[in-house]
Parts: structure tokens; sequence; C-alpha cells
């Protein structure tokens, strides 16, 4: 098998979930297992791809297969090309790996849900589409797979849309999305009108040429592109709304892939990047911003999945951090979104079975003491959450350690939040696990807490090993840095303070933020949320995000389209039949003699026509 | 006797109108039978007549009789790029909406066979509009769209369907009296040239002067904006749809109205190049205003086939851009976005027929929870909408994209604002959607049955096409693309070269 069968890689989940949902109830029987089967059988294919482009030298690996033209008109030409290269790769190895163990695990979790064939063709649709995100070789057709991707978490998102609150979170991550799309929109509009083309390759050639201008609009509109589908601050409302959604699709869709897009268009831009300054300044504003907004709000929140995510928003902001520092940030920004889809897939998927066994109750208050009840749970959560504080020698070390250093390389205000971040982080998870491994038991009396099926575990075992061994990716002779190095290019930059210190440093305050935790949570947890501090109903209230969105956006347009309504009905129509009745209540009596109407039409327009030619030739005469 | 393959197209519904119209009242099924029979004959021979023009060009296509000689207006007919994806389109629609109208024409005013016969006769007359090439003779086709339109409403819906109809009915005999005075003046013009001549290409040579041109220009632009609908002129649209069958409505949004923008490019365009660049300004901003105060008002709608007509309403304000852009990009996004459009109102308009059908009532809050009880229909509804908001990687996608990124190469602040458009319609169609089909079922719906297979096979092809078009949309901008050519090098404007060319071996 060759590259030039890479289109198989998406074509293979895409006709799986045609089957299971065009077949109906006939595929009921054995949905999941084709499901199942689909990304398992790219992800096969992934590894041969790899092993493949292993083997050639650096300047070689890059393939572009060119399918189909998609369309042409004027001076644009798109074609429906797909890029695989060492970064594509990457993510078609994490889409399907990462993919096919939560399809696994799915069949457990969702075994006794009747529309489980349903769920299994959305997934199918949500890697198809991820797929082609992450390789199509054209700005236009990467909108593709971002809606697709957008469209299957809106599907996943409302899968229990029989609740009025999945339905009303999946219609708001859509909504939102597409506020993000407006700049995908306008930079592909703006690429065409620069270069004629919105194709990587030439996109690339010409963005050196850019002016400044250009050349930060480019970078700003793609960031709000980036903004929208990483939940990144001022776009971030809807990803902890998106919790609603089965917790098998918050790991893979809203922790471990989708989210992580808005990182890979980025990354992906880094010509573009590479001539504004400004651009990628407000690319490591919003990461940053966003990383410490997500821990915050992760500290606060009682629901287990919302705690988690706010810690994925966080975690998406480090890469976003690093992603704007250039050439010093991409390697570690992709290998950080790697480790954290391990522990972060690892840790929903634990959450996942930790409800399995609580009878669906999310709320960390009526956890506890599960360590003893859900051993294999605790142990392979206790993983991600080593991963995730960046205890050595687990993967997210070696990840967040070098995004922490290129912090301080670039600019010591930006390291410090990183650091801070880093210790809130650990706070927060420390908090997690205490509230529902450790303490008490506050489990209600008809709750039986019990370890889940195989089915359900040995993916957990496996995200669990990744999320320990991950880290090779790096250590390993830095073969990362080498593989990504000559597509986004890699420029080590160096810390004021050297490595090893800087790495002292950052476990001190990771020490730090654990023991506040264990201080704060070893004492009884109260079953009901206690009355917090302002700060602490800031955090619960996402910091007023969502006020802020109905105050600014929501409301008033919302007395917009009603004062529209009342004034097109009153306004323009109300004139044009009060202009009717000046006529001499022309339609009133149109009405009365409807059969005769057809020939009093006519007859009207034979005589306006008269009446026109009798004007024309007066104008004519005089 | 030699008949043209266009003329074929003309007679063959026109006939079957005739035909359905014999058929006793007592035998309503064999008539609505041979109605169906007649347009998917009439979408075959359209078939081939479309590849045919793909093949071998327009040549084959001419058909020039002399008519009325003292006015000097002919009996002409010709395809090109835009006429022909036209043609296509309400041929298509036809046999659709008459498959998925089966059963709705059982109360109306008149027998169920006129229905029927009347879409066959407005579909004769639709082709007439969309291939004549003679300016006397599409007005006359023009106005007689009218008849049957005005029956079809008027005749079968709502409880408010007579005076929908008569609103229709006047706004578009305003329009239509306007046109009459451009239709005259060009007469007049064409009169001091010598021997009139009505035909577009005759029409083409004149001289005409500034001012003269800019007025003949209005009467035609007011007209196709009544009818397209353009805001302010388009309050008889919810009216008009919210009271007719869907039927009705699709044939009224996804054929009749695109006889406006098919007039603006064939007409505004090609017979006023110098007004048609003049009045850019104002219809720009016109059309901005239609796209984003037509998705707002979609946004207020309580009633389902309200919410329909107002979303059409923002899609004509695209299409009118994408014309007015006056590039490559717009004036090919336009005209594929009539087709498009024909395509997923059309799905959105059928489905909302059938939901409206089950429970009687047009109403968002009458609904809840569908999706639970009818999950096809819920389905189907969904996909509607998804390709009516403009998904990537369906038909609509490309048609929309190109009208906003031909408008941006040139103006790009209204392209900007136009953009809004998209989250616009994000929210009209997912607030519809989570109303109606998501959340407990709600007292009423319970029973509701799934779409039967009638109701499916009405509304297959055109998901086959939304999906098919939206991967290979090839073949169709293909054949729209010569059209453009013409049209641009008429109007005198050329796309604005990219500002930095990038050679492929640059790389």
């Amino acid at each position: 098998m060759s590259h030039e069968l890479t289109w198989l890689l998406v074509a293979v989940p895409a006709v799986s979930a045609a089957i299971l949902l065009l077949g109906g109830k006939a595929t009921n029987a054995w949905g999941h297992l084709l499901g199942t089967l689909a990304p398992v059988i790219s992800f096969a294919f992934g590894v041969v791809l790899f092993f493949q482009m292993r083997g050639k030298s650096d300047g070689e690996r890059s393939e572009t297969v060119r399918l189909f033209e998609w369309f042409s008109v004027g001076h644009i030409k798109v074609d429906f090309t797909l890029l695989i290269d060492p970064l594509s790769i990457l993510f078609v190895l994490l889409i399907t790996g990462v993919g096919s163990l939560i399809h696994i695990y799915s069949i457990g979790y969702m075994e006794h849900d009747e529309r489980r064939r349903r769920f299994f063709g959305f997934l199918n649709l949500f890697i198809a589409s991820m797929l082609l995100l992450v390789l199509a070789a054209d700005y236009l057709l990467v909108f593709v797979g971002w809606e697709g991707v957008g469209l299957a978490s809106y599907l996943l998102i409302g899968f229990w849309q029989i609740k009025n609150s999945a339905a009303v979170a999946a219609k708001k991550a859509f909504v939102v999305n597409r506020v993000g799309d407006i700049g995908l929109s306008l930079a592909v509009m703006s690429m065409w009108a620069l270069f004629g083309s919105s194709a990587f390759s030439t996109v690339n050639a010409g963005a050196e040429h850019l002016s400044k201008t250009w050349a930060t609009l480019l970078g700003l509109m793609l960031l709000l592109a980036a903004c929208g589908k990483s939940a990144q601050v001022p776009l971030q409302s809807w990803l902890l709304d998106a919790m609603e959604g089965p917790t098998p699709v918050s790991a893979l869709i809203h922790a471990a892939t989708m989210v992580t897009a808005g990182v890979y268009l980025v990354v992906r831009s880094h010509a573009i990047y590479a001539v504004t300054d400004a651009a990628s300044t407000a690319v490591v504003i919003v990461g940053t911003v966003t990383a410490l907004a997500g821990a915050i709000i992760g500290c606060a929140k009682d629901d287990i999945k919302k705690a988690l995510a706010g810690s994925t928003m966080s975690q998406i902001g480090y890469m976003m951090l690093a992603a704007g520092l250039g050439p010093a940030g991409y390697v570690f920004a992709i290998f950080h979104l790697l480790t954290h889809g391990f522990f972060k897939a690892n840790m929903f998927l634990g959450a996942g079975s930790v409800m399995h066994g609580m009878n669906d109750d999310v709320n960390m208050r009526h956890y506890g003491a599960l360590r003893s009840a859900m051993k294999v749970t605790f142990v392979t959560f206790g993983f991600g959450y080593l991963a995730i504080l960046g205890i050595p020698p687990f993967a997210g070390f070696f990840s967040k350690d070098k995004i922490i250093e290129a912090a301080f390389a670039d600019n010591i205000v930006i390291g410090l939040c990183a650091l801070l971040g880093a210790g809130i982080t650990a706070f927060y998870m420390t908090r997690v696990m205490i509230m529902t491994f450790f303490g008490k038991k506050r489990w209600a009396e008809d709750v039986h807490p019990h370890e889940s099926p195989k089915v359900m575990t040995w993916p957990l075992i496996i995200l669990a090993a990744l999320s320990l061994g991950g880290g090779a990716l790096y250590f390993a002779g830095h073969w990362i840095v080498d593989w990504l190095a000559p597509i986004v290019g890699h420029e080590e930059e160096h810390a004021p303070l050297s490595a090893t210190v800087m790495t002292i440093i950052t476990l001190a305050v990771v020490a730090v933020g654990i023991a506040i935790s264990v201080l704060m949570y070893r004492r009884d947890i109260p079953r009901e949320a206690p009355a917090g501090s302002p700060i602490t109903t800031f955090a619960r209230r996402d910091l007023y995000g969502d006020a802020l969105n109905e105050a600014l956006f929501m409301r008033p347009g919302q007395y917009l389209t009603r004062t529209l309504v009342w004034l097109d009905n009153r306004g323009i129509d109300g004139l044009v039949n009060g202009l009717a009745a000046l006529f001499g209540g022309l339609s009133g009596r149109l009405r009365r003699f409807q059969t005769g109407f057809v020939r009093s039409y006519a007859l009207s327009m034979v005589f306006g026509a008269a009446f026109v030619v009798v004007a024309l030739l007066a104008v004519r005469l005089s | 006797m030699n008949i043209g393959w266009l003329t074929l197209l003309l007679l063959l519904p026109f006939v079957g109108a005739i035909v359905t119209m014999l058929i006793p009242k007592a035998k309503a099924l064999t008539a609505k039978q041979v109605a169906l029979g007649f347009s998917l004959v009439t979408l075959v021979l359209t078939v081939i007549v479309a590849i045919g023009y793909h093949r071998n060009g327009p040549d084959d296509y001419a058909e020039t009789y002399t008519w009325i000689k003292a006015f000097g207006a002919h009996y002409a007919l010709g395809l090109d790029g835009v006429g022909v994806v036209l043609v296509v389109l309400t041929a298509l629609l036809s046999p659709i909406v008459i498959i998925a109208s089966w059963n709705d024409a059982q109360s109306g005013r008149w027998s169920e066979k006129s229905f029927f016969a009347w879409i066959l006769g407005l579909e004769a007359l639709s082709i007439g509009v969309f291939s004549a090439t003679d300016v006397f003779l599409f007005y006359v086709l023009f106005e007689a769209t009218l008849i049957p339109m005005y029956f079809l409403i008027g005749g079968f819906g709502g409880p408010q369907r007579s005076y929908a109809a008569v609103k229709f009915l006047l706004y578009s005999l305003l329009g239509g009296l306007l046109m009459l005075a451009s239709v005259v003046g060009l007469y007049v013009v064409s009169a001091k040239h010598g021997a009139p001549s009505y035909l577009l290409t005759d029409m083409m040579k004149l001289d005409i002067s500034q001012n003269t041109e800019r007025w003949l220009f209005l009467g035609f632009f007011f007209a196709f904006a009544v009818k397209a609908p353009m805001v302010p002129f388009h309050t008889w649209l919810p009216d008009a749809a919210g009271e007719a069958t869907p039927g009705t409505s699709v044939l009224l949004v996804g054929v009749l109205d695109k006889i406006g923008t098919f007039g603006m490019i064939r007409f505004c365009l090609g017979l006023f190049p110098n007004a048609s660049q003049w009045a850019t300004p104002v219809v720009l901003v016109l059309a901005l205003i239609s796209v984003l105060y037509g998705a707002l008002l979609a946004i207020g709608q309580t009633d389902i086939k309200r919410l329909i007509a107002y979303t059409s309403i923002s899609h004509f304000g695209f299409i009118v851009m994408g014309i007015f852009a006056l590039t490559s990009q717009g004036l090919t996004g336009s005209t594929l976005y009539m087709f498009n459009h024909g395509l997923s109102t059309a799905a959105l308009f059928l489905v909302a027929g059938y939901l409206i059908s089950r429970r009687g009532s047009a109403r968002i809050a009458d609904y809840g929870g569908v999706e639970k009880v009818a999950p096809v229909l819920a389905g189907t509804f969904l996909f509607a909408g998804l390709s009516s908001l403009a998904l990537p990687g369906l038909s609509p996608f490309i048609s929309e994209f190109m009208v906003l990124a031909g408008t941006f190469s040139r103006h790009k602040v209204i392209a900007v604002i136009a953009v809004l458009g998209i989250v616009l319609a994000a929210l009209y169609i997912l607030l519809m959607y989570q109303r109606t089909m998501t959340g407990p079922v709600r007292a009423g719906i319970e029973k509701l049955k799934d779409l039967n297979a009638r109701e499916i096979l009405a509304i297959a092809p055109l998901i086959i096409l939304i999906i098919g078009l939206g991967i290979f949309p090839k073949p169709i901008v293909d054949i729209i693309k010569p059209a453009i050519d013409s049209t641009m090098q008429r109007v005198g404007v050329t796309d604005k070269a990219p500002q930095i060319p990038v050679t492929e071996g640059q790389k």
C-alpha cells in the first residue's frame, strides 16, 4: 500500500458512517462492531503509512495526493488534494488510535442505549471529518473537515437531545463555532484575493511576500477560527456546556482531538505567522489567558466532567501559547497536543467509568473513597493525573516542561503565567483526585459502585500506559523534534535559567499546588456545595463568560429581531397595504370578484401599458 | 415539421397540463399519474438537452421565428449556461413537487387535478422564460407565469390564501408594469435605429444614451427586485409561502423567484451594462440589507413556513450580491446558488410540509421532541436545514462561498459584513430544529408517523444531488462558465489579478 491510497483513511469511516446512518434498524445488531472496525482499519493503515514515511529521508516525506479538481472559477482553482506529511501522520495516528480505543470503550459504555448504532454512526462521521481536516492540502478543504467535525460534535453533544439542556448545548456549540468560522471564511477569501489560491503550497510560498498588514490580518482571522474550535477566550463558552454529550464523546472530541484543531491550524499556518509578530503575540496572549481561565474554572467545578473540561481549555491554552512562540514552540505545541490526547482521553474515560458505577451521577461531592471499589479506574486515572501534573517520568512532564521553558525564554510575564498555571493545575487535579477516590464515602444509599467491564477497562489501561510512556517521543533522542522540524521549523530558545533549575522550580510550584489542595480537601466534604466567596462564584459561573455573551449579544439580538419583526409587519407591510387601501380599496374589491380576476388583471395590464406608452410619447414630444 | 428541442420542452408540459385537465374529475388518481408522467418525460428530455449543450454548445438549440413583425417581436428560444441550469432546475423540481404534493390538493377550491395541471402549466411557462431570447417574448411569458401561480396559491392552501394570492399578484403586477414601460422604451430606442427588433442579440447592439439606459435599467431591475424578492419589496413572499401548499412554495421560491435573479444577469447586465455598473453601489447595499434583514426576521418567526420564506429572502440577497459584485466568482457563484438554493429550499419546504400535514399546524410552538417519534423525518429536516445554512461539503456551501469571495475581491466591507450571515443562518436553522425536533415529546406529537415511502422518494433525489454536487460541482460549474465569461465581457469587467502571484514552480 502506498500513500496514493491515503484517501482510504477518510473513506473507510465515511462509508461506515453512511451504512450505519442510512441502514436503519437492520444494522442495529452489528452496527457497533462495524463502527469500531472502521477506525481500527484506518489506524492500521495509518501505521503502515507512518513506517513507510519513516523509511524515507527528511526531504521526501511530504506527499500530496491529488484526487480530482473540486472546481475552478476565474483565476481560482481548488483541487481535492490530500497532504500526508510528518505533521498530518501524527494526527492520523492520534485520531485513529485514541479514536479506536474510545470506540471500543463505547461498546460497553453505550450498551444499554437503544440508539447505540446511531451513536457509532456519528462517531465514524467525526473520525472521517477529522481525518479530512488534518489531511486536506487546501484551506477550503480544511474548512469541509472543520465544519464536518463541528457537525459531528453538534450531533453528539445533543445525542440525548430529549433533554432540553443537551439540545441547547449542541446548538450553542455550533453557533459559537460559526462565529469562529467567520475567521476561516475571511482568511480563505483573503488568500484567494492575495495569492489566487488557498492551497497550502501556494500560501506557504507566497507568505513571505505578504505586507505586514495582510499577514497580521490573516493571522488574526485564523486565530479567530482557532478560538472557536479550540474553545479559547473569548469563544470558550461552549465547551463546558458540551459536557452534556456522552462521556466517550467528551474524551474523543472535546478533549483529545477536535478541540485541538485550532492548534493544528495555527501550526499549519506557520508561514503566515512567521511574517507577523503582532498576530503571533495575539496567539500567545489568547493561549496564556485561556490557560489561566480554564484552570481557574477547573478549580470551582463539582461536576467531574466540567472540572476536566476546564482543564482541557487550560491545556489547549498551553498548546496555543507554544504555537504563538513560533519555531521555538511549534514542536512542543504538537508534542503536548499528543500527550494531552493520551492522558486527557484517559481521564475522561476514567470519569465515564466512575459515572458508570455511580448511576451516571457526575457530582464529585457524591463520590469519595472509590479507590477500593474501582481499582483499575483508580490506578489508570492516577496515571493520567500524574501525567497532567507533569511528574517525571510521565508524558506530561516532558511536554509541559518544554512549553514553560520556551515561554520563559520568550517573555518573563508569559513564563510566570505558565508556571502559575501549572500550580493551579496541580491544585484542581488533586482536588478531583481526592474528591473522587479518597476521603469518606458520600454515596447515596442506592448506589453500588463497581468496576466497569473489561471492554471499558482495557482502553483505560492502554491509555494509562501511553500517559506514562508518551514522553518517549521526546526523551528518546528528541525524536519528535527531528521529525517535525523539517515541516514546521525549530529553534532552540534558551531560558534565562538552565533547564534543570527550571524543572526544579516547576516541580516545586506543582508541589505547592498539591499541598494546598490536600490541606483543603482532606477535611470532610459536604454533599451540598457551600456558598462560596465571590471569587468561587466567579469561577463556578465560568468567569461570567455566559453572562457576558448574554448581555452583549443574546439580549440585544433578541430585542433587535423582535423589533424588526414588529416593524416588518406594521411598518413595511402596513405601509404598502395602506397605500393599496388609498387606491380605492383595490385589493378588497378585487377579492370580491375572484372569478373574473384574471380578466381584470389582464385589463389592468393593458390599461397600464397604454398609460405608459402615452407617457413615453408625451416625454418624447415635449 | 421541424420542432426545436426547446419548443418541445415547452410544449410537453403544456400539453400535459391540457391532457390532465381533460381527464374527468372522478379519476383524480389517473390525472395525477398522467401529470407525473409528463413531468418525468420532460425531465428526461431536459437532461438530454443539457448533456447535448455541454458537449456541442448552444447552436443546436437556437430557434428564431418572426412573431409580430410591426413590433419586431420574435418567437426566439436559445440557451446559455445560466439558462440551462435553471431549465434543469425547473424540470427537476416539477416531478418532485408532484410526488410530494400527491395528497395535498384534495381540499382546494378547485378540483384536485387542476392543481397538477397548473403545476405543468407553470413548468412550461418557466422553461419558456429561461430560454426566451427575445425581450418581448420574455416579457409576455414573465407575466404569464403569474396566472398558474395565482391559481396555485389562491386555490389550494391555508385560510388566508386569497389575501396572499392577491397580494402576490398586486406586487408582481406593479413590477411588471414598470418592466413593461422599459420594454416599450426599448422599442422606441430600437425603432430609432431602423427596423425594430426585440431579439436580444439585436438589442445588445443598440446605442442607448446614458440617461435612457438608466431609466430602462430601473424598470427591469425593479420588476426583478420585486420578484427576487429584495428588501423592501419582500413582504408578499412570507404571506404567499405561508399560505400556499408546500409544493407551491417550492415552485414559487425555487423556480418563479429565480426569474428575478436570472433576469438581472441576462437583461440588466446584458442590455444595460453601463447602467448596471452605475447602480452597483446601491444594489449591493440593498442586497446586504436583504441578507441580514431576511436572516434576522427568520430568527424571529413563530411559523415554520414563514421562517423558511424569510431565509429565502436572505439567500436571494446573497444571489443579488454575487451578481452585482461583477466578478466571475460572484456571477458563477450566484448562478450556482440559484440552483443549489432550489434544491435546499425545496427539501426544507417539503419536509416542513410533511411535518405540518401530520400535526395540522405550522406554529413552531406546537412541536417538540419529534426526533424521538419520527427520526427519519427529523433527520431529513436537519439535513435540509444544514444545506440551507451552507454546511461545507454540501452543494450550497460552494455557491455561497464563491459569492462571498467574489464580493470580497472588490467590495471588502460589504463582504465582511455579509459573512455575519453565516452565523445568523446557523441560528435560524438550529433554533427551529431545536424547538421542533428536540426536547421532551410534546402533547399531540406522540403518535406522529414517520415518513412513508412516497415522501422519501420525493426528497431522496434532492439529498443525493446536494451531497453529490457538494463533492463534485465541476460539471455544473463548467456549464455555467462560458455564459459568465461573455456576461463579464459584455459589462466590460475583469477579475482582479492576485496581489502576490505564485507560480507552481515557486514551491
